[in-house]
């Protein structure tokens, strides 16, 4: 049995330890929000928190995820408040939104280092999270949105 | 559906169709069996009023991201005469009574403009009707505003929940018969809505085809054939069975398909042979997978190979070729005769595959000869009736729930996915989630065919195209091209020069192929842009300038489709619009750039949109491309329904062209050698440029919008790469001439 602590809550996983912690996510833990997309790391949609930092589900033991703080998309808020999610939802970034979800972790984790990035610091953090529909101009737009969010919220 | 025996003709109307531009081409025998054309509708079953007031819209194409959602409900709300925000949007049925349910050859607005506004327009004759009989006067004295029926001569007024027991039980009127709005007082339609999906995408519940769960649910995985047509002759299944997890592991015979070069998306396409491995979860299903061991028998396909093809391609174009497609006037005695200047030109572009985010996946549930099916599909209505002849059950037991499609760009109107999960849950007696591998995905697609073409052209002293020869050699056996693999003897320049001779030859294939976001045109147009900016430089001419001429000489004898009824050309005062606009918003020729940095532009007309852009890029000396900017300008019509999702469409369509310039799928041992984003890349966001985007508004009928856009960005950037280097792109992924993004 192993102990995950995902979104601030204790969940048990009574599955194999090596099995991705995306699998393990979507379907040992009911948490759908983290997409399937490349299964090598490559694209981005599986993108979750580890300790605050971006980390591809999709080639994560879920052994090793059991040693850090793990948040999903689900995690950052269930209404859609957060001001990523915010941004993301006035903006209209999506088109079909199966990578948005991964984009949005990896914005969050930008914010939080970089409150105010450049659309250069923009492109190097969000590199890693491919958008087959081509929403990129409005996921600098939103993420710019998001960082004004996050200033006035303050 | 009927499988159509079709001719080459009838064929390539169909295969047009399936890109939709070629629509109108369509034989009435043909328009009867056609799946685009829309039943009688009953604005019941897509308008809900509660008693509480709460409006319901149902959309009945499925979305994978064209905002589908927001878009049908959008024209039906309009008529109906509510507030957007009061509304509350889900997914209909698949059946009969909905018509036409598919999401493909940008038909969505076309197709709905009409039959949704006035699905409102019925349901508000309905609301007024009961309104008027309840207060006893003239249905004409009533008018009605957000969702609330007025006499305002009584100065009475009743919301539309207070009406709708009343008005679901009145006779519908003839549909037809009603008057819609003067657009001038539209209150929605041309107003920017968010999709109605962001939040649920954003804060990350589980919408998506692949997020389907059901009771008792086990999973599934298929390991085909890695080339087409192959068979098992063994397998260590029952080590695989004993593997922790696992539930079945057997081997699908499959089912050939009908003919060689099957329309896959109205004719049958067959059943891949594979094993599937069904177990209690995905993970595991995956894990027993990677432990079989099997023996294929590839069968006729096994030594095709890329490099051979091209060769081949290579060797026919030195030979007359097979066919002869269309023939105005005497190119030879033009290319004989003196003070012309001949150009010619190879062109060659790759197969490419669709690669949507989301993997294809189908859920499905097999009891009692009743199937039920969850499925991202583009195209409901063709997979139903597919998996009721697959497992020889009436179409009326077949029921498809539409989910949302994680990007669909033509791969998802095809339905093997959904005939695979259908199989297994039948064999496996258990509702079963049948999830593919990216690998899966990227080497068992109906790829965008390949392709060969061979130019030659004429100008006259004046620079002025004075004869154009293709020879197009394609992949096909006889008249047949290979899916969404042909080529229109009506394309432009047809039409616009008086010496045209199109011609075509053709080699085999074993590799399915079909239609990819603007199929067709997403290599016609890289192709016949970059001859003719070819041409346009050979000619000493700016290549707008160079254009708009050509626009400007229209032959005598219009375009015809092979068919020999009129085609669906271009108007080319439409296209002269878009570049003229598209000229004047990007500083065409009045902007001093450094060396290194050039304009280039290319236009296209399809699925009835016309578009031309223009692209600004910077080659550094390692050949790496920047894309500074594109413009684009495009005339869809007189409205954009949803600008917001019309400017999101229009820039995915230019990302998604970037993309289709560095991609490419090739064959080795007939197996595909591409099997991941790794190398078979994606524009990243660091590569994609700001792109502004400007619609012509016209006095044409809305048309749609998912795929137009894309063609014109290929040629527009390799014409900018010309201008900026010299060097012309004439083979495609452009990396094979040394070309990257930076």
């Amino acid at each position: 049995m192993i102990n995950l602590k995902i979104n601030g809550n204790n969940r048990q996983f009574d599955g194999d330890p090596d099995m991705p912690l995306l699998w393990a996510l979507r379907d040992e833990l009911d948490l759908k929000g983290t997409k399937f997309g490349c299964g090598i790391g490559v694209c981005g949609a599986c993108t979750v928190h580890l300790n605050g930092e971006p980390a591809r589900s999709c080639v994560t033991k879920v052994s090793d995820a059991a040693k850090a703080a793990i948040t999903t998309i689900e995690g950052l808020s269930a209404d859609g408040s957060h001001p990523v999610q915010q941004a993301w939802t006035e903006i209209d970034v999506p088109q079909c939104g199966y990578c948005q979800a991964g984009q949005i972790m990896s914005a969050c984790a930008l914010l939080k280092k970089k409150p105010t990035p450049t659309d250069a610091e923009i492109d190097s953090a969000m590199g890693g999270n491919l958008c087959r529909c081509g929403t990129y101009p409005r996921i600098r737009a939103a993420i710019h949105q998001a960082a004004q969010l996050t200033q006035l919220n303050k | 559906m009927k499988t159509n025996n079709l001719n080459r003709r009838s064929f390539l109307s169909l295969t047009a169709l399936a890109g939709g531009g070629l629509m109108l081409g369509l034989q009435p025998k043909l328009r009867a069996q056609n799946p685009f054309a829309d039943a009688p509708l009953a604005p019941m079953d897509f308008v809900s009023i509660g008693a509480d007031g709460k409006i319901t819209i149902a959309a009945r194409n499925p979305d994978l991201g064209q905002g589908i959602l927001n878009a049908l409900p959008m024209l039906v709300a309009e008529e109906l005469d509510v507030d957007w925000k009061d509304v509350k949007v889900v997914r209909s049925g698949v059946g009969r009574k909905f018509g036409v349910q598919l999401t493909g050859g940008s038909t969505a607005t076309p197709l709905n403009w009409e039959p949704m506004r006035r699905v409102g327009a019925g349901a508000r004759a309905l609301l007024i009707t009961a309104a008027a009989q309840t207060w006893g006067v003239p249905g004409e004295e009533c008018t009605t505003a957000s969702a609330r029926v007025h006499h305002q001569s009584s100065q009475r007024s009743l919301g539309y929940g207070e009406l709708a027991a009343k008005a679901v039980a009145l006779p519908v009127p003839d549909l037809r018969s009603l008057k819609l709005k003067d657009p001038k007082d539209y209150k929605i339609i041309g107003k920017s809505t968010i999709g109605v999906e962001n939040k649920a995408i954003v804060t990350g519940k589980p919408i998506f085809g692949i997020d389907v769960t059901r009771p008792g649910m086990l999973y599934a995985v298929f390991h085909k054939t890695p080339v087409m047509g192959g068979k098992v002759v063994s397998a260590n299944l029952d080590e695989v069975k004993a593997m922790k997890g696992v539930r079945h592991v057997f081997i699908i015979e499959g089912k050939p398909m009908p003919n060689a070069y099957p329309n896959y998306l109205f004719q049958d396409p067959g059943l891949e042979t594979g094993i599937a491995v069904v177990a209690d979860s995905w993970w595991a299903a995956q894990l027993a997978r990677r432990k079989l061991v099997v023996k294929w028998d590839a069968g006729n396909w096994g030594t095709q190979d890329s490099a051979a093809n091209a060769k081949t391609a290579e060797d026919l174009s030195k030979q007359p070729p097979a066919r002869t497609l269309r023939k105005e006037g005497d190119v030879d005695t033009v290319f004989q005769s003196a003070g012309v200047k001949v150009v010619e030109a190879p062109y060659s572009f790759p197969f490419i595959a669709h690669a949507t985010m989301e993997p294809q996946n189908c859920t499905a549930h097999y009891k009692d000869g009743k199937v039920e099916i969850w499925s991202s599909t583009q195209f409901p209505q063709p997979g139903r009736q597919l998996v009721a002849r697959l497992l020889g059950v009436d179409e009326e037991d077949v029921t498809v729930n539409m989910v949302r499609g994680g990007g669909g760009f033509g791969r998802r109107a095809y339905n093997d996915s959904m005939c695979e999960a259908a199989w297994i849950s039948k064999v496996a007696g258990a509702p079963v989630k049948l999830v593919w591998t990216r690998e899966d995905d990227m080497q068992h697609d109906y790829y965008r065919c390949g392709g060969f073409q061979y130019f030659k052209a004429a100008l006259d002293k004046n620079g002025k195209l004075a004869a154009w020869r293709d020879h197009f050699v394609a992949y096909g056996e006889g008249e047949a091209f290979a899916h969404d693999g042909g080529f229109s003897p009506a394309e432009f320049p047809t039409g616009f020069v008086s010496n045209l001779l199109v011609q075509s030859s053709v080699m085999p294939l074993g590799l399915k192929t079909g239609a990819l976001r603007a199929p067709y045109s997403n290599s016609t147009a890289w192709v016949i842009q970059s001859f003719l900016d070819e041409l346009a430089h050979a000619a000493g001419k700016d290549p707008i300038q160079f254009r708009l001429e050509l626009l400007e000489s229209a032959t005598p004898r219009q375009p015809t489709a092979a068919n020999g009824r009129p085609a669906a050309g271009l108007d080319p005062a439409r296209m002269r619009g878009v570049i003229q606009l598209v000229a004047e918003k990007s500083g065409w020729g009045k902007r001093q750039l450094p060396k290194g940095t050039a304009m280039g532009i290319a236009f296209h007309h399809s699925h009835s949109g016309y578009f031309a852009e223009v692209a600004e890029v910077a080659v550094a000396e390692n050949k790496k491309v920047k894309v500074n900017k594109v413009w684009v300008v495009g005339d869809v019509g007189s409205h954009i329904i949803n600008p917001s999702g019309a400017e999101n469409q229009v820039q995915g369509a230019v990302v998604d062209g970037l993309s289709e310039l560095i991609q490419e799928i090739t064959l080795r041992e007939g197996r595909v050698v591409q099997s991941n984003y790794g190398n078979h890349p994606i524009l990243r966001i660091a590569q994609a440029p700001p792109i502004e985007v400007h619609f012509l508004k016209s006095d044409n009928r809305p048309t749609g919008l998912g795929e137009p856009a894309l063609p014109p960005i290929l040629p527009a950037v390799c014409n900018a790469i010309f201008m900026a280097t010299g060097e012309r792109i004439r083979t495609l992924p452009m990396t094979k001439q040394g070309f990257s993004f930076a």
